[in-house]
């Protein structure tokens, strides 16, 4: 396999062809619950993405020696073990942000995107490869983060980056929307504007990735799936061996 | 020839009917004239102008996503008028006019094209429209200006709506209602179409005559939610009155829960609806936070329409009892 050939693809499929939230519809629930506010949204995304590289390299780098049966909760203690570094450090350095998330950011360890990448690409890829993966699908995490967030806060509470002073540390408290401030649509930072706004924003990635070629994000089985060449099941499920076969 | 001819049968159906979706939607809009009168005697020229920029934009949005998702132009069936209507039935007279349009846009663009238009609405648009502006705008959507303010030169007193003071009434004890004789012509606070009652009892019977609704779904509705208040309110009928003729349940029940997309097609099914939405109705004016339940009694039970008419399919004549078959299939 070249592997050095295929790092770029790695890197770059996550963010719009294989994104995790818009395209592989995981990790939802942080989404819709961190994505009211952008100060959040960047937050949960950073310290999701920091986890997923250090897990994806430690489970790639251990691959060989987890056995087949076990293999899920030893991934699990080795996500856990970074998420509770990540919690930590931003408990330790970032007290705003930790109020903030409030219980996302220790439920970061049950979050699907990292157990997926896990168990479907730094199971069975190079170290290297799984590192690049961690990134794309981390920026991939947070850009969609970012744009629902920025959807949301903007038609939501009529601000931009309210509160961003906190994180970085300074008294910057963001962009105020002259008319929407006073007249905030509240809908938007409720669950159903996350809803609405999350549906919105996928049909947009579904668009995007159309027009390069792609399937649409349907449930059809394995052919119509953008993980079909990295899942765990694919490999054991003989109808879909079957239909690479006749492809 | 002739003879010949005579013996020929066609394929079914060999008798049609005359009524087109168009011809329906325009009886509908027949049946909401006397109450869009109301609105305009009761609050004033500004109800006229609200009720236009809704049935505008309705109008203009739904040409416009027909237009973008290339798909053929459904403005003609007339159906985006009554979705624009009954939204601004649904709003006080007092809304900032620039909220209008967005109300359409979720009706007509989100709870109606979205999921392909006229017949394929999971909800009832006019109501999604106003459930998002009340969750959004809290405080416009629930600011009520006293009826007939507008010709005394005021810019508009405001007053509860009676269905609040008969909730602290009964808390409390005195406050000032109006007389029901004063409900029933809509002299009082509310939205613009759901204060006139006589006005959507006419019109609620036209459409009864017209054979365009049944009259099952209110009758059992407003059925339910009198049995419920008569238990509520200890046998008092006079607080069962009030809280008939208050808030949105006339409007509701004639024109919102009968709305046939959204509406169970089996007898069995309407009752199963109609119970549900009354019950729904009146727990929320009981027990919520909210005065008034109307709007989300509606929208829930247009979800487990789908539900409720899979449990009332009608046994297909000749066929075997279902336990029938089920014993069948174990031996």
């Amino acid at each position: 396999m070249a592997e050095k050939k295929s790092l770029g693809k790695e890197l770059t499929k996550g963010i719009i062809i294989e994104n995790p939230v818009l395209r592989l519809v995981l990790g939802t629930c942080p989404t819709l619950a961190t994505s009211t506010s952008v100060t959040g949204a960047i937050g949960m995304g950073l310290s999701a993405s920091i986890v997923l590289i250090c897990s994806n390299i430690v489970i790639s780098a251990l691959r060989k020696v987890i056995p087949a049966k076990v293999r899920i909760p030893a991934y699990i203690v080795v996500i856990a073990s970074f998420v509770t570094i990540v919690q930590m450090l931003v408990k330790a350095f970032v007290p705003v942000l930790d109020e903030q998330l409030g219980v996302y950011l220790p439920l970061i360890v049950v979050n699907c995107i990292i157990l997926g990448r896990a168990e479907a690409f730094a199971g069975k890829n190079g170290v290297l490869a799984s590192a690049v993966d961690g990134l794309g699908m981390g920026i991939g995490f947070t850009a969609a983060l970012f744009v629902m967030a920025t959807i949301r806060e903007i038609l939501g509470a009529g601000t931009f980056l309210a509160g961003l002073g906190g994180l970085i540390g300074n008294d910057f408290n963001g962009f105020s929307i002259p008319f929407l401030n006073e007249n905030p649509m509240l809908i938007f930072v409720l669950a159903p504007g996350g809803f609405f706004t999350y549906g919105l924003v996928m049909a947009l990635a579904n668009k995007l990735a159309e027009s390069k070629g792609k399937p649409k994000a349907e449930l059809k089985g394995c052919e119509n799936c953008p993980m079909a060449k990295s899942c765990a099941i694919r490999t054991t499920d003989e109808s879909c061996e079957k239909k690479e076969v006749e492809a | 020839m002739t003879l010949n001819n005579k013996l020929v049968v066609s394929a079914s159906p060999h008798d049609r009917t005359h009524k087109t979706v168009r011809s329906i939607m325009l009886d509908v809009i027949i049946a909401l004239v006397p109450t869009l009168i109301a609105s305009v005697v009761f609050f004033g020229p500004r109800a006229l102008l609200i009720e236009c920029i809704a049935v505008g934009t309705c109008v203009v949005f739904e040409y416009f996503s027909r237009f973008v998702m290339k798909r053929s132009q459904t403005i003609g069936d007339l159906s985006a008028v009554i979705t624009g209507l009954l939204l601004a039935f649904n709003l006080p007279v007092s809304i900032p006019l620039w909220m209008v349009p967005i109300g359409s846009a979720v009706a007509i663009v989100v709870a109606k094209q979205f999921f392909g238009g006229i017949g394929q609405n999971f909800v009832n648009p006019a109501l999604a429209g106003r459930i998002v502006l009340l969750t959004s705008f809290p405080v416009a959507m629930s600011t009520w200006t006293a009826p007939l303010t507008w010709s005394q030169n005021l810019d508009g007193m405001t007053s509860a709506s009676p269905l609040a003071s008969i909730h602290t009434m009964v808390s409390s004890g005195a406050e000032n209602l109006p007389s029901l004789t004063e409900m029933l012509l809509g002299w009082r606070a509310g939205c613009l179409g759901e204060t006139c009652a006589i006005a959507i009892i006419v019109g609620g019977l036209y459409l009864i005559i017209r054979k365009v609704i049944s009259p099952t779904i209110p009758l059992i509705y407003i059925g339910t939610v009198a049995l419920f208040m008569l238990v509520a309110g200890k046998g008092d009928l006079c607080f069962v009155a009030y809280e008939l003729l208050g808030g949105g349940l006339m409007l509701g029940a004639f024109f919102m829960a009968t709305d046939y997309t959204t509406s169970p097609i089996t007898f069995k099914g309407k009752i199963i609806f109609a119970v549900g939405c009354g019950l729904i109705t009146s727990i929320i004016r009981i027990f919520g936070n909210l005065p008034e339940g109307v709007s989300y009694s509606i929208i829930l039970m247009n979800i487990l329409v789908p539900l409720i008419e899979n449990i009332t399919i009608p046994k297909p004549f000749g066929t075997p009892k279902k336990e029938k078959k089920e014993k069948e299939a174990k031996e």
